[in-house]
């Protein structure tokens, strides 16, 4: 592969990295404020089929991604009513919703398959995508794809430099120390699901409108996306900057199950293509060992200074959720 | 209180009619004749003797998942890993039953065989799921899900590479098995008695085991405060990883069957989903065991009924899909506002 | 700011939890709240923080009234208050905690508010740095922390809820001082507590509330007679003690060390025989946690033996113990003592471990009526633990308790029980000491560590005295050594060693 082959080939793991961008900065924010929501891999395809109609329909590529944003956004918003005023566990209602979604999607998308809709043309930067190298992993993108990466910085920016990002964190976190502070907290929660949601929601689209245009039902392998949409939101320490180094990861490890394929012929290609997932959530494994209570009793046995090493290495791998995720706040 | 209960069983109905009605908007943004769909379901699910036994066949797989997540639902676990249990389960079985095909054992024996392989598999699948949890702290949701996407890798793997057919290896699935390796349909229908007697035999065992045995006093211990159960003695997590391995057999179970008495060969969408599928019915039973014959049945039958309408109407037979998910999610979302509404707590 | 209430009624079912309270506070003064565990004050306060509404009555700031309906407004009145245990947020820096919840732009001043709180810590004599974690500070500096936020934004009234339980002495110091600066100032303090001596020395005047009823009112110098008689209607007197025969030895901690993220506890040393009680005194978080759970096999000790009956058990698990003849009965009832949803029957059975398949029904229920018999709980064999009372609930954990025991480790035993309840609760744990069961119980009541113990151990900030024999002990002395004074220098004393914290 020419070295330009080889820039124009990283640029493609960029966009195609998008689409998962999305959902896991949109979950990132949900799970800040102390939701989860299971529902992703319903919402991924349902949002996909929902956005591809909207913009076949209308011709619109923006209603079809504002479709996908507002779809994301009510499923999220589902969950959160059932956990908030119905007391219902979210991890239950979010695996339904993952089901029911994608469902859903197929039943209704039936009509669309194979149909030839809108797709995001490739939108260069003037000047900048002159720069060697950089010009053309990052200024020959579609909007989308730059939207991706500003998402990052945008989430970043407000969880951790603005006055409501630190109350976001604080409802996450300890809820009860919220509201003595003054915060809503469960209105703050129905805002935030509902805007992580949506964000979220443009995942799909961009699949169908952009990396993968078109819907084809059950063939569009975005089946188990959503899947991985969590577990990288976990690896990623709820921290947007972690999560999107995990998205990279992972989009480079399906770049690279394609790049071996003729190096290794007697792996099939889907195996390939699958590897990557079960990858990423057993690096889950790293993330959480150091609770475990076996490690704990292990730890206490180890000569001191041994101690305090193993220690301070299992604490900086850890990713500790907020600490009142998926549970519901109650006033009195 | 004769009160609680009318109220109760008022809303439950209203979960229903409101997922009838649900799904009919559904029917009607696609531009179908709601009724027009409905009989054509139900058609495909009564209309005929082969119909009925067809019912009574993916009843079986559905019946052995149910069953198998009220025990990891019993000890508070979210056994999302049981698409995997159920594949490694088929797989186990193939690979059983490759191995013996051209020996001089009887089929039957092959095929009993081939049962307790699938329980072997499905039960090690399980295992992993376990200890990934009990040992690695990884949430059994996310640990179940990339054992998952791994057995379905292994077993597209096996389809396409050493067991691929001769020639032409095709992600479609390995050789057929010849017919003496096929559980036996001794009524000429697609049913096999002895899946349906597995089946049944599942639930009313898991019945028993969660109500009527110390152990499974323990296991819903475990289930509902594990910290306490442990201070009551309870090894608590034995039963987590009991729970995992009881649930994998059955899901190995189900594997089996698939491969024995459905498609008699090894396909990548072995497990049809019916882990998740046994998911939704354990959620929509509120967990009780007394329930799962009756209602996975119900489920069954929306499964077959739905094949009708890519035939008959030119639909996705998803639609049995949305049903059963909206009507799981209505009788959560409607039990939540019984609760909130009538039932105030101090 | 004045305060005034009138007529305050709050319910909880039907438990009436402020009955009618009428209660004048001017500005400047530290008022003082006494009353024991359950007597309505925390209630109260959490009315007038905005946290709960009152049922009846009105609140009147500055002569108006006023309607609080949430935190937010309290806060907006100028009322703020520090939680017993305070509510912060652990994994976030002392500066972000700082800023949470003060009005303001979009974007944060960090720097200002860095400067505002060196300011402010300077003002008080604390030594507080804003890019620590809370994670890492002791609930002293945490309470220093929510003081300096309250003042920050503003508050005219500080409301403090029990802030002496886990704080030491000199820190208490400190705090007392600032608050004698704050009142002067105008501020309006009010100052929960069930300790007499601090109100005492703080208070410009005091209001004792029982059983949810305002029952009296004092201005400062306090007679403390009266004010014990008006918290307990009676004199508290101590039973007659009964010399201990001296059994068999039972269990041993040989230079024992354990540790947990904050704390590390050395050299400790300790035999106890047979039908003996030790009790465990020390504010919370000075490490009788962390001890008493590492005598129980429950955490894993970092050096040194524990042996039960003379057999090395270090390291081995909580189960191992309980087979040895070793018991835990832990303070948090419902989180971890009693599975919710399983009916008496039900825990009374797992806690035999029964042998074999399938559940003997009448086996069960047997045995749950003649243990809900013995010890009188008020409940049937197919009642649900979570539709108990507390004190129920109580006399269920120890009737799950197995028969005999070597030892018996309670954390808290009688806490939040009315004194019927604990009065049983004791008279059937001597009944075990008189079978040759030892006890080792954590309490923070000194008539209980007094009136029941033979030794006593006694903790503060991870040192621990050697065990005191009870007769040496008066309920000053035992205060004393509680709040860090008075403590002997012997070469039996643990190590003082509290951890620099892993940031």
């Amino acid at each position: 592969m020419t070295s330009m082959g080889l820039l124009i080939s990283i640029a493609g793991i960029l966009s195609g990295a998008a689409p998962i961008m999305f959902g896991v900065i949109g979950e990132t924010i949900t799970e800040r404020a102390g939701i989860i929501n299971l529902s992703m891999n319903g919402t991924i395809l349902l949002s996909a089929m929902v956005g591809f109609a909207a913009a076949f329909v209308t011709g619109s590529l923006f209603l079809g991604f504002l479709a996908g944003a507002l779809l994301g956004g009510l499923v999220a918003l589902v969950v959160a009513f059932s956990s908030i005023a119905l007391k219902q566990s979210q991890v239950a209602v979010g695996f339904v919703l993952a089901v029911l979604c994608l469902n859903l999607s197929y039943f209704l998308g039936h009509a669309y398959i194979s149909q030839n809709g809108p797709s995001l043309n490739v939108l260069p930067i003037p000047v900048l995508d002159k720069i060697p190298i950089l010009g053309i992993l990052f200024f020959r993108q579609d909007l989308m794809t730059y939207f991706s990466f500003v998402i990052i910085f945008l989430a970043w920016f407000w969880i951790y430099r603005t006055r409501p990002g630190l109350m976001l964190r604080g409802i996450g976190e300890r809820p009860a120390a919220a509201y003595v502070r003054g915060a809503n907290v469960n209105r703050l929660r129905y805002i935030y699901t509902f805007l992580g949601g949506a964000i979220a929601g443009l995942a799909g689209p961009t699949f169908s409108l952009d990396v993968k245009a078109g819907w084809a039902g059950q063939l569009s392998g975005l089946d188990g996306y959503g899947w991985i949409v969590l577990s990288i939101a976990i690896f990623g320490g709820w921290n947007p900057f972690r999560a999107a180094f995990g998205v990279y990861l992972f989009s480079f490890l399906q770049w690279l199950g394609l790049v071996l394929q003729p190096v290794l012929p007697n792996i099939p290609t889907q195996v390939l293509q699958v590897a990557p997932f079960p990858l990423m959530i057993l690096t889950l494994l790293l993330v959480n060992i150091g609770d475990a209570e076996w490690v704990q009793r292990w730890l206490a046995s180890l000569p001191e200074g041994t101690r305090r090493v193993m220690a301070r290495i299992l604490r900086a791998l850890r990713a500790s959720p907020p600490a009142s995720l998926g549970v519901p706040f109650e006033s009195e | 209180m004769k009160k609680n209960q009318w109220l109760k069983i008022g809303f439950q109905l209203a979960a229903i009619v409101l997922a009838l009605l649900f799904t009919t908007l559904v029917l009607l943004m696609a531009g179908a004749s709601p009724l027009q769909a409905y009989s054509n379901v139900l058609q495909g699910i009564f209309s005929s003797t082969a119909d009925i036994t067809n019912v009574l066949a993916a009843w079986v797989p559905l019946l052995l998942a149910t069953a198998g997540v009220l025990i990891t639902f019993a000890a508070g676990l979210w056994n999302i890993g049981i698409e995997g249990q159920i594949v490694l389960g088929a797989v186990f079985t193939t690979g059983a039953l490759r191995l013996l095909q051209n020996s001089s054992l009887p089929g039957g024996w092959i095929i009993v065989i081939g049962f307790i392989a699938g329980l072997i598999g499905g039960a090690i699948w399980g295992a992993l799921a376990g200890v990934l949890k009990t040992f690695g702290g990884v949430n059994e949701i996310f640990g179940g899900l990339g054992l998952n996407f791994v057995a379905t890798a292994f077993a597209l793997y096996l389809i396409i590479g050493p067991w691929g057919r001769p020639g032409i290896a095709s992600t479609s699935g390995t050789l057929i098995f010849p017919t003496r390796l096929w559980l036996p349909t001794p009524l000429n229908v697609a049913l096999s008695p002895w899946a349906l007697g597995l089946g049944i035999l599942a639930a009313i065992l898991v019945y028993f085991l969660l109500r009527g045995t110390y152990f499974g006093l323990r296991l819903k211990a475990v289930g509902k405060n594990m910290r306490a159960a442990f201070l009551l003695g309870v090894p608590t997590w034995q039963y987590s990883m009991y729970a995992f391995l009881l649930c994998g057999a059955l899901a190995g179970l189900a594997g089996a069957v698939q491969v024995t008495a459905v498609y008699h060969r090894l396909i990548p969408t072995i497990s049809s989903g019916y882990g998740f599928l046994g998911l939704l019915v354990a959620m929509l039973i509120n967990y009780q065991a007394v329930w799962a014959a009756p209602i996975a049945l119900f489920y069954a039958a929306l499964n077959i009924g739905g094949i009708q309408l890519p035939i008959m109407m030119k639909m996705d037979s998803s639609l049995s899909g949305v049903l059963q998910g909206i009507l799981v999610l209505f009788v959560l979302m409607v039990e939540g506002a019984r609760q909130q509404l009538f039932e105030k707590k101090e | 700011m004045n305060i005034e209430l009138r007529h305050i009624h709050k319910y909880f079912g039907k438990v009436h939890a402020n009955d009618d309270i009428v209660l004048n506070i001017p500005a400047g003064t530290i008022q003082g709240i006494l009353g024991e565990n359950g007597a309505g004050k925390s209630t109260l306060m959490k009315v007038l923080s905005g946290f709960i509404q009152a049922d009846g009555g009105e609140i009147l700031l500055d002569g108006k009234a006023v309607i609080i309906k949430s935190p937010a407004d309290a806060i907006r009145y100028g009322i703020g208050m520090l939680h017993q245990d305070p509510l912060d947020f652990p994994p976030m820096t002392l500066l972000d905690n700082f800023l949470l919840g003060r009005a303001g732009g979009l974007f944060l001043d960090r720097k200002a508010a860095t400067q505002n709180i060196r300011d402010l810590a300077g003002q008080f004599g604390f030594s507080l740095d804003p890019e620590s974690y809370v994670d890492s500070l002791t609930v002293g500096e945490r309470q220093q922390l929510e003081i300096l936020r309250l003042l920050w934004l503003g508050a005219r009234v500080l409301i403090l809820d029990e802030p002496t339980t886990g704080i030491s002495a000199s820190q208490k110091d400190k705090l007392f001082e600032t608050l004698r600066k704050l009142a002067k100032q105008g501020m309006t303090i009010i100052f929960v507590s069930h300790k007499l001596e601090d109100v005492e020395v703080l208070c410009h005047k005091v209001a004792v509330l029982t059983s949810g009823k305002l029952v009296g009112e004092a201005p400062a110098p306090f007679n403390a007679k009266k004010l014990v008689e008006m918290m307990f209607g009676k004199e508290i007197s101590l039973g007659a003690r009964r010399p201990l025969k001296p059994g068999a030895k039972v269990f041993e901690l040989r230079d024992l060390a354990v540790e947990d993220v904050r704390l590390h506890l050395a050299d400790i040393n300790l035999e106890v025989n047979a039908g003996e009680v030790i009790g465990v005194a020390g504010m919370e978080g000075s490490g009788q946690g962390l001890f008493i759970r590492a005598c129980a096999g429950l955490i894993r000790p970092v050096n040194g033996q524990v042996l039960v009956n003379n057999h090395d058990l270090t390291g081995y698990s909580y189960h191992v113990f309980k087979r040895n003849g070793v018991s835990f009965m832990p303070a948090s009832r419902m989180e971890e003592g009693l599975v919710i949803g399983l009916t008496l029957t039900e825990h009374f059975v797992l806690a035999e471990e029964i042998q074999g398949l399938f559940i003997d029904g009448d086996k069960g229920r047997k045995l749950a009526e003649e243990r809900i018999k013995s010890f009188n709980i008020r409940g049937t064999p197919m009642s649900t633990v979570e539709s108990l009372s507390g004190g129920n609930q109580q006399r269920a954990l120890l009737a799950l308790l197995r028969n005999p025991l070597s030892l018996l480790l309670l954390e808290h035993p009688t806490r939040g029980l009315d004194i019927e309840s604990a009065i049983y609760i004791w008279s059937k744990l001597k009944e075990r000491c008189k079978q040759g069961t030892s006890i080792l119980f954590i309490s923070s009541d000194l008539e209980e560590i007094l009136q029941y113990s033979d030794r006593v151990l006694v903790f503060f900030s991870g040192r621990v005295t050697p065990p005191l024999d009870v007769s040496t002990l008066t309920t000053e002395k035992l205060g004393e050594l509680i709040g860090g004074m008075g403590w002997p220098e012997s070469k039996n004393e643990a190590r003082v060693h509290e951890k620099k914290p892993v940031a």
